[in-house]
């Protein structure tokens, strides 16, 4: 719907090259400066702008180079290209259709990005800028409708405000899903001079980029809903909590903060309305407990970040004793949103007690992956097979993983179920702030419970012993299972662990860390059983219980394996068969994928050898 | 020892450009690591002066934060992203191709002080999966045989270089 809207900007052709984190990776600079080079050859420079944008979220297929008003997208441009589509498409008119998109699911090449089932299946409200303006030009934002939303909520009342969003519905977009209305009341209500209100962008899921791409893309949508919150609250001051690895997205924002303050959105006297509120940065250290209400201002206050037990609730005594208000950086995206097109407008989407869209990461074995966006209450089903396109090389699905080391994963059985607050929750999963990681047959459920673990085990602060200590015996217990160690009794212990954890946990991260462990318990519990009881790992994916062998009639003894293996347990003559020593392999399963054969594959350790 | 002097004055700069309260100490913390790579004691100690806290506070504050460091980290720094996305797609495997490659573990660094591998939870890449940082250069679907090759080149031309010097 918006990318619709915003066709209508482009008076002149513009070429819009992505400079995202991915793209940037995959060296959108140099095509950008390609380009300018380009349209100098071919006397273009005056009829074709070359402008940059954000993320659009489909960051597999970069760089993304996209040519507007026609939009036309070409995936995965290399330099060389550029000439190309400068003479074939700029100068002649023929856009260059072998740069296109292909898509997995039709085997066809695709040029206009609209008609592209990745993007067309979305609604992107949130992210309906994201790709389409210049994150740097604070004209762009504008253009679209930006800023209006702040004009009009100065017109009104602060309990007007605060009425507007609870009637929008929205609700908390980092994971717990409370009323972001109420949240504001609560802080609105709170005595006292000097409040605060703070933007969570400390991502520390591991698989999760949306807050990141957010703000590389669209860092004013932001930055508008927060000044709108402190209006409706009574906030003079503001503060964004980034993560330090986010450095475009922290460079961005900031960049957004001074040409706000130059047109007067932001600063002394905002808009002549007699409301003042300044925003500065604070770069995360590195602390997946910081996503933790608590525990983040106690590291803004230059402390340890240990969480606290709650009541006090920030929204009465929150940095510095002060009524704090935290949000999320996609609830405050929301909040602006629903200023600039309506409470209704956001209310008609989603469904009742979810409204709205939910924003995802969409990773893992899907074909199409990148940050997505669905109206709540969607099937899984419509994100993992139409949006996502469909499992990597047609494999069978077997789970979806959300909410992170705070979430669990949802077998096939689940695919019909609707992705809202409640319905994730009565699952045994989270909604989460948006991570969703798609398994397949070739992934172990266990090992990915032990992986979860050994993160959450990292990343507890140690305060509480539920947490510090619980977690760590639950990692132990999952040790034994996946290296063929496991007795008949680890699962019961287990599971009588998980549940102590989850009672008995003092924040958050104790109380959700048990989550991946007792999901794929009641999920894919014979993946458990057969790690104990037969020695074997179904998925084949743990190096303990498994062989790599040689497919004799396959190789062709080109020597690739044997010249990668690190511990030269691989042994031939260049181009006679190879053979793996499993006495020497350490399993690290390099040969494996280097292989350019596909020659190798797994099979199960004999139960005798592991038993020994 | 001029260059010891010049250090000095570095630190200095860093801290007289903050005021001194406690909400400053990560920031500065954040700003000794960018210029340094790493805290060093004596840097710690200095910011505890600074900010008129006990050295064992700031240690205990940093210590807190994965971002920090406590040893000089190599000339070259590679981190193998093991968020989930990555590792669902063979982070681990990238992470056991440096670890036999090099020799050093998650953490450390080389004893010819060349390369330090660092695990990261994730890099923010994750449509890339699986993802490798090599110094400030970030590399998508990476191989383990392509990562061999990557650090198989830095180690001929630290050789080269050393050789021409």
């Amino acid at each position: 719907m918006t990318q619709a809207d915003s066709l209508s900007r482009f008076s002149q052709t513009t070429i819009l090259i992505c400079k995202g984190t991915g793209c940037v990776s995959t060296k959108s600079d140099e095509i950008s400066e390609e380009f300018e080079e380009q349209l100098k050859n071919f006397n273009l420079q005056d009829k074709v702008k070359v402008d940059f944008t954000g993320c659009h979220g489909f960051c597999a297929q970069g760089p993304i180079v996209i040519v507007e008003p026609e939009g036309i997208m070409y995936a995965q441009v290399k330099t060389p290209n550029v000439a190309k589509i400068v003479a074939s498409h700029l100068k002649d008119g023929t856009p260059v259709e072998e740069l296109f998109f292909v898509d997995p699911k039709l085997n066809k090449r695709i040029g206009k990005y609209n008609e592209i089932d990745f993007y067309s299946k979305q609604t992107r409200m949130i992210l309906g800028n994201c790709g389409h303006i210049n994150p740097e030009n604070i004209d762009d934002y504008i253009e679209t409708g930006g800023y209006s939303g702040l004009r009009n909520a100065l017109e009104k009342t602060p309990e007007e405000i605060i009425k507007i969003i609870k009637d929008s519905g929205l609700r908390g977009r980092g994971g717990a899903g409370f009323s972001t209305g109420l949240k504001w009341q609560f802080c609105h209500n709170a005595p006292g001079s000097q409040k605060y209100v703070i933007c969570n962008a400390d991502e520390g899921d591991p698989g999760a980029f949306m807050d990141r791409s957010l703000l590389e893309a669209d860092p004013h949508s932001v930055l508008e809903g927060m000044i709108i919150g402190a209006f409706a609250i009574g906030a003079s001051h503001g503060i964004i909590y980034v993560r330090a690895e986010y450095p475009l997205a922290i460079k961005r924002f900031t960049r957004a903060l001074e040409t706000a303050t130059e047109l007067g959105f932001l600063g002394d006297n905002i808009l002549n309305s007699g409301f003042s509120f300044d925003i500065s940065v604070h770069e995360g250290a590195g602390a997946f407990v910081c996503g933790e209400e608590t525990a983040l201002m106690a590291s803004i206050e230059g402390e340890r970040g240990n969480p606290r037990t709650r009541p006090p609730y920030p929204a009465t005594s929150g940095l510095w004793g002060n009524p704090t208000n935290i949000n999320n950086v996609k609830t405050w995206a929301s909040a602006a949103w629903i200023f600039k097109n309506g409470w209704e407008k956001f209310h008609e989407i989603g469904v009742e007690n979810a409204t709205g869209t939910a924003i995802f990461s969409l990773t893992g074995k899907v074909k199409n992956l990148g940050l997505i966006e669905v109206p709540m209450g969607t099937p899984l089903k419509e994100i993992v097979y139409d949006i996502g396109g469909g499992i990597l090389d047609d494999r069978d699905f077997k789970a979806v993983q959300t909410g992170g080391p705070s979430g669990g994963c949802l077998p096939p059985s689940h695919l019909d179920s609707p992705v809202d607050f409640e319905t994730m929750a009565a699952s045994g999963s989270i909604m989460g702030s948006g991570g969703m990681i798609v398994l397949d047959e070739t992934n172990c459920m266990v090992k990915l419970a032990h992986y979860f673990l050994t993160f959450t085990q990292a990343e507890s602060c140690g305060k509480c012993i539920p947490c510090r200590i619980g977690t760590r015996a639950m990692l132990l217990i999952l040790d034994k299972i996946i290296t063929g160690k496991g007795e008949d009794k680890d699962l019961m212990l287990l599971e009588e662990l998980a549940y102590t954890v989850k009672m008995g946990s003092l924040c958050a991260l104790g109380q959700t860390a048990p989550n991946p462990v007792l999901t794929t318990l009641k999920y894919f519990r014979n993946e458990y059983q057969s790690h104990i009881f037969d020695k074997r790992c179904i998925a084949k994916d743990c190096q303990d219980l498994i062989n790599y062998v040689i497919d004799e009639s396959l190789c062709n003894g080109c020597t690739t394996c044997a010249r990668n293996c690190p511990v030269n347990a691989i042994t031939g003559e260049k181009g006679q068969v190879h053979f793996i020593d499993t006495s020497e392999c350490v399993k690290c399963g390099i040969c494996y994928s280097s292989c350019p054969k596909t020659a190798i594959y797994k099979e199960d350790r004999p139960f005798e050898v592991i038993e020994q | 020892m001029v260059a010891a002097e010049a250090l000095d004055s570095t630190v200095h700069k860093i801290l007289n450009s903050r005021e001194k309260e406690r909400k400053h100490l990560i920031p500065i913390l954040q700003d000794i690591q960018k210029e340094y790579g790493y805290l060093s004691k004596e840097n710690m100690i200095r910011i505890s002066e600074y900010l008129e806290m006990s050295p064992n506070e700031v240690y205990g504050v940093a210590s807190f934060y994965q971002q920090f460091k406590f040893i000089k980290p190599g000339k070259h720094i590679i981190s193998v992203c093991l968020g989930t996305a990555c590792f669902v797609k063979g982070g681990n495997v990238l992470a056991e191709t440096v670890r036999t490659k090099l020799g050093i573990e998650p953490g450390e660094t080389t004893e010819d002080g060349l390369f330090s591998f660092e695990r990261v939870a994730c890099l923010g890449c994750c449509a890339l999966s699986p993802v490798v940082q090599i110094d400030n250069e970030i590399y998508g679907q990476v191989k383990p045989s392509k990562l061999l090759r990557l650090i198989e080149r830095m180690i001929k031309k630290e050789k080269s270089e050393e050789a021409s010097k």
